[in-house]
This record gives C-alpha cells, sequence and structure tokens, in this order.
C-alpha cells in the first residue's frame, strides 16, 4: 500500500511539473490558461496530500476558479490571430541572462534555506500557544494571530492587485451573453443562498477546523463575480457609490492594522492581541477580510477602475 | 445494514471512475463542441453521482453522506446550465454541429 502512495505521490510530483511548463510555455493561449487551470487542481490535490486543507481550499477556489475564470475572461477580450512571439534584441540579452541567474541562485538559496529548517517544524509550539490564541484550530491560530502580520501584507498584496487592475484605464462592460438565454441569471439567483451560506459556514468552521476567510472570501467572491458577469451588480460601477466601495476593499486591511496598533497601545507589542479578546478580535477581523477578499476578487472582473 | 453499504461502495466508486474515464475519451476523441458536451455532461454527472454514492456509503455519520450528496445536486445544477448556455453560444455564433463524417477540422 504504501509503494502505491508512494507513487501516487510521484505521479502528482510530476504531473504538477509538466502542467506548469505547459502553462508557461504553450505557444496557444487558450491551452496555457487550461494548464494552468488544472495546474490548480493537481496542486490543490499536492496540498491535500501535505494535509494543508485550508490551503487546499483557498488554492482551488482562488488559484483555480477566480484566477482560471478571469485568465479566460481576458483571453476572450484578446484579439485573434498569431500570438507574439518572445524576441530578445542583442543589447538585451546580458540583462535578461543576469536576471535569470539571479533568480537561480535565489532559488537555490532558498532550497537550502528550507533544507536546513527545524524538523518537524513549529507545531509543537504551536500547539502549546494555542490556548492563548482565541481559537482552536492551529492554521487559522498561526493565520490570524501568531504570525497576523503575514495575512495582512497579504491582503495589503491583494489590494494592490486591485489598484494595478484599476491602474489600466476605466472599466469595460461585461460581456452579454451572446443568446438571451435565462440560464445565467436563473442560476445566480438559484445559487445566491448558497453562496452566502457556505461562506457564513467556513467563517464559523475557521475557530476549530479548516475554514477561515480566505476561503470564505473565495466562495463569497466566487459567487460575485456569477453576479457581475449576469450584469447584476450595478452599484458597483455608479460614481455615486464609489467611496462605498473603496471603503469596503480597504476594511479588511484597515480593521487589522487597527488591531496591531491596537495590541501596540495596550500590551506594548505590535500586534499582540490579549489573550480575554482574541476570540472577539479574530472573528471581526476575520468577517471584515472575507468581504474585502470577496470585493477585491469582484473588483479584478470590472477590468478598470469604476465610475470613471 | 452498514456493512452492506461499505460492501457496495467500492463497487459504486468503480463504476463512477468508469463513466468518467468514458466522458474523458468522449472529450478527447470526439469532433465538435456539441458532442463533446454531450459526452461530458452525461458521462461526469452520472460517474460523479456514482462516486458520491459510493463516498457517501463510507460516510462517517449521515450528515456527512447528505452533504457529499449536495455536492452532486449543486453539480448538476451548475453543469447542466452551463452546458447550456456553451451550446447556445456556439450555436449563436454560428458553430454548425456536425451532421456527415469527413476531415477532422482542429
Amino acid at each position: 500500500m504504501s509503494t502505491f502512495i508512494i507513487g501516487f505521490d510521484l505521479l502528482l510530483g510530476a504531473g504538477l511539473l509538466w502542467l506548469a511548463w505547459q502553462a508557461l510555455f504553450h505557444p496557444k493561449p487558450f491551452a496555457a490558461v487550461v494548464h494552468f487551470m488544472a495546474f490548480g487542481l493537481v496542486m490543490a490535490l499536492v496540498w491535500v496530500r501535505l494535509e494543508a486543507l485550508d490551503i487546499a481550499l483557498a488554492e482551488a477556489a482562488i488559484g483555480t476558479g477566480v484566477t482560471g475564470a478571469l485568465l479566460l475572461a481576458a483571453l476572450g477580450r484578446l484579439p485573434n490571430g498569431a500570438t507574439p512571439r518572445l524576441a530578445l534584441r542583442p543589447w538585451q540579452r546580458p540583462p535578461v541572462a543576469l536576471a535569470l541567474g539571479v533568480v537561480l541562485l535565489l532559488g537555490l538559496w532558498l532550497a537550502w534555506v528550507a533544507w536546513q529548517l527545524p524538523r518537524p517544524g513549529l507545531s509543537a509550539e504551536v500547539t502549546a500557544a494555542l490556548p492563548e490564541s482565541g481559537v482552536r484550530h492551529p492554521v487559522t491560530a498561526v493565520l490570524l494571530n501568531l504570525r497576523a502580520l503575514d495575512t495582512m501584507l497579504e491582503l495589503a498584496v491583494m489590494l494592490g492587485a486591485v489598484w494595478l487592475v484599476w491602474s489600466l484605464g476605466p472599466e469595460l462592460r461585461p460581456y452579454a451573453p451572446a443568446t438571451a438565454l435565462p440560464g445565467l441569471p436563473a442560476l445566480t439567483r438559484l445559487l445566491h443562498p448558497l453562496f452566502l451560506m457556505v461562506p457564513a459556514y467556513l467563517l464559523w468552521r475557521g475557530s476549530h477546523a479548516p475554514g477561515g476567510a480566505f476561503p470564505a472570501g473565495a466562495v463569497l467572491g466566487a459567487g460575485g463575480v456569477l453576479l457581475l458577469l449576469a450584469d447584476a451588480v450595478p452599484w458597483m460601477q455608479r460614481p455615486d457609490r464609489q467611496p462605498l466601495l473603496r471603503l469596503l476593499l480597504s476594511t479588511g486591511l484597515v480593521l487589522f492594522l487597527g488591531l496591531a496598533l491596537g495590541g501596540l497601545l495596550l500590551t506594548g507589542t505590535f500586534f499582540a492581541i490579549p489573550v480575554a479578546i482574541a476570540a472577539l478580535a479574530i472573528l471581526v477581523v476575520e468577517v471584515a477580510a472575507a468581504l474585502s477578499i470577496a470585493l477585491m476578487l469582484m473588483a479584478c472582473y470590472l477590468y478598470g477602475e469604476p465610475g470613471r | 445494514m452498514t456493512e452492506g453499504l461499505a460492501l457496495i461502495a467500492p463497487w459504486l466508486i468503480a463504476a463512477g471512475v468508469l463513466f468518467f474515464m468514458a466522458g474523458a475519451l468522449g472529450l478527447w476523441r470526439f469532433p465538435d463542441v456539441y458532442s463533446r458536451l454531450h459526452a461530458l455532461t452525461k458521462a461526469d454527472n452520472l460517474g460523479l453521482g456514482l462516486l458520491c454514492l459510493g463516498l457517501a456509503c463510507q460516510a462517517a455519520s449521515v450528515s456527512a453522506a447528505l452533504k457529499i450528496l449536495l455536492v452532486w445536486g449543486l453539480v448538476l445544477v451548475a453543469s447542466s446550465i452551463g452546458a447550456t448556455l456553451m451550446a447556445s453560444t456556439a450555436l449563436a455564433r454560428g458553430l454548425r454541429p456536425r451532421t456527415r463524417r469527413g476531415s477532422r477540422d482542429s
């Protein structure tokens, strides 16, 4: 049985490398996007094999679902025809070679550092700190209390991505379906109660089992993207609602920062959350972060700054 | 009761995998959008149903089994509407269904 499992793992690893290569270097953009989506699904399986269910959920929802659909939607707007080939001018070759060399060296250095990390990791320390964190699930404890700074920076990176997409120009109208079938609006209406219930369930689960803000935000965002594609969220494009939209987009990050500064004021340490209020503070920040993540994912689908 | 369910579960899962393989073969070998959609939606929905049924037979509790079956129901709704949208969009864009045998155009 164990050889079977090792063989399965090797197959997963080899498939992952092959899919990554195809996604990067396939000459047809559509095939590259499809390989990228398959890569995300296999990656989620790999995370399951590594017993990291939280990351598997987030990878399947954000890495495959939302990003894949975004890439497909972008592909639909590209002009048909020959894809531009990568061609370097003679003077461009030395800097490109230098950059590749630096990346290779950095990668080797990172691999060496990862190899030197203490094994079996920090799970004993996390388990010891669990009673003071306000939650019972170690992953949520690490993400929202012990290493909350990393999570806050992740939200900042997502906000930066939205900023980048919006800086490309004014928003584009979503494609109207080629036929006026009632299927898409009906699907969104039928599924929407679930798109609200499942994130609430995932948020509630996050305190004691795999779940939490990122999967919840991803599922909520997926429902929102479906609404956007059916052209059913007019308020995001209205000029008078832009301050509200920007406020909601940044709520997760702002509350996180407030929590960090509150910890600084109360205990003298940045991000030190007092045990008495930890559970409540984490819940509030998680709800805000999930809402912000969902809206940030939707905001990328506007393909530009709304209300301009 | 539970032993009987555990006994038929592997057979249900094996049958589901068989349907998935047939669907994948159809997606790979069939010539146009419509027949490929036909292969995918029919075979995969039945295959997923058998898989979910098999997994539900092995589930630890009734609520877990019901959750697995709910997954099947959701995929049925989403894939049927998705397939309809894809087929009608392809039809509206002027892709004719293949009616006779000819050379394969990619």
